[in-house]
């Protein structure tokens, strides 16, 4: 388990451009925000089934909104924020209306019990929200597991027009989570 | 889409430069826009130096610039989503000051004087300068706090609002020849109203997330 401190040390290596470390802090904050998305919709009186699409939606606004952590302030609280705003807006979407404080059931970011992912049935539904340039680039980089560059090459562009348009398609994944698939 | 597989697409992506950077650039571009057109279309008022020698100008410039600079930490701030517990408390220091120039103004001008002082000769321009050179600053703030995480859109939106209206404010009280605190404290205020409402509104729709 990675302590607070761990977790704002892999952030700063993640801004430094240090991509294995970026990945281990994404995978350590999804198996937390599993059970903190479990939870609050247990809370909710509501089924798990939503629960990875919650964890994917909150993931990405974590990745497009991370430059307004202050280096200078903890990273926790930062990560509460989100998680709390991500959560609480699922859960109003799907008709939850009481005051819900994530404090309560969103126990300390060090030390919790991880729980099994599940399925989540309309992830790739949400792929398609993408134009297909877009989400062949996307596919090809996280279910294939290419590099930037190697899809570069396949597709007969530069490494940096692949990172632009990865970046566009991430951005257009995370209003299709908000919107819910549909 | 597996959650590992989507964390391997966010791996793929960087970009991201500091907020703070880019919420500084962002205004200046929006404040340089508004500048331009006012140059253009107003300009100072043509006896600034004498102005710049009198209380009433200096204080005006100095509580417009002093409303400037809170407004922007505070739009800053919210952008963030944890943002300090009370972040627009920096704003009652130019309100105060406010208050003290009003009752300044009063002890000193003759009651019967108090009606011109308030209406002035400007406050159509007033009414109509502020809001204008308060677009460009606007939509340059609303538009860099999309990429933010404010927990409050609206609340965010206004805070747009009011930076942008204390840009326009700014630059339109070196046109202005009406200097009492009084004109300022009403005109400028009226003309304000409606840059923060719509920068709120805009917020709700633009700024979730």
């Amino acid at each position: 388990m990675l302590s607070s401190q761990d977790l704002a040390a892999l952030m700063r290596s993640a801004r430094g451009g240090d991509d294995e470390a970026y990945r281990r802090l994404l995978r350590h904050l999804a198996l937390w925000l599993r059970v903190v998305a479990r939870r609050g919709l247990a809370r909710a009186g509501r089924g798990a089934e939503d629960s990875e699409d919650i964890v994917q939606d909150t993931l990405l606004a974590m990745h497009l909104k991370r430059d307004t952590w202050d280096d200078s302030q903890p990273l926790e609280p930062w990560l509460r924020a989100i998680v709390h705003h991500k959560v609480v807006d699922h859960l109003r979407r799907r008709g939850f209306r009481e005051h819900l404080d994530i404090a309560d059931y969103a126990e300390s970011l060090a030390a919790f019990q991880p729980v099994e992912e599940s399925a989540s049935a309309d992830a790739r539904q949400m792929l398609r929200a993408l134009p297909e340039r877009q989400r062949t680039i996307v596919e090809a980089i996280s279910i294939e597991g290419h590099s930037a560059r190697d899809v570069g090459q396949r597709l007969g562009m530069s490494e940096g027009a692949v990172r632009v348009a990865l970046h566009r398609a991430l951005k257009i994944l995370a209003v299709a989570y908000r919107r819910g698939p549909s | 889409m597996k959650t590992d597989q989507l964390i391997a697409a966010l791996a793929a992506d960087r970009t991201a430069e500091p907020f703070g950077r880019r919420f500084v650039l962002s205004f200046l571009i929006g404040g340089l826009i508004s500048l331009g057109l006012f140059l253009a279309i107003l300009g100072p008022r043509h006896d600034l130096a004498e102005a710049l020698a009198t209380w009433r100008f200096d204080f005006k410039i100095v509580l417009m610039v002093l409303i400037l600079g809170l407004a922007f930490s505070f739009c800053r701030e919210v952008a963030r989503p944890v943002a300090p517990p009370h972040p627009a408390r920096g704003l009652l220091l130019p309100l105060a000051a406010l208050v003290a120039a009003l009752v300044i103004e009063l002890v000193i001008v003759p009651r019967a004087a108090w009606g011109t002082r308030l209406v002035g000769s400007n406050s159509l321009i007033c009414l109509t300068a502020i809001p204008f050179f308060s677009i460009g600053p606007l939509i340059a703030v609303l538009a860099i706090l999309r990429s933010g995480a404010p927990t409050s859109p609206a609340l965010a939106g206004a805070a747009a609002g009011l930076l942008a209206a204390a840009c326009g404010a700014t630059l339109y009280a070196f046109h202005c020849f009406d200097d009492s605190p009084l004109f300022v404290a009403t005109w400028y205020t009226l003309a304000a109203l409606p840059v923060v409402g719509i920068g709120a509104l805009a917020g709700r729709r633009l700024l979730r997330w």
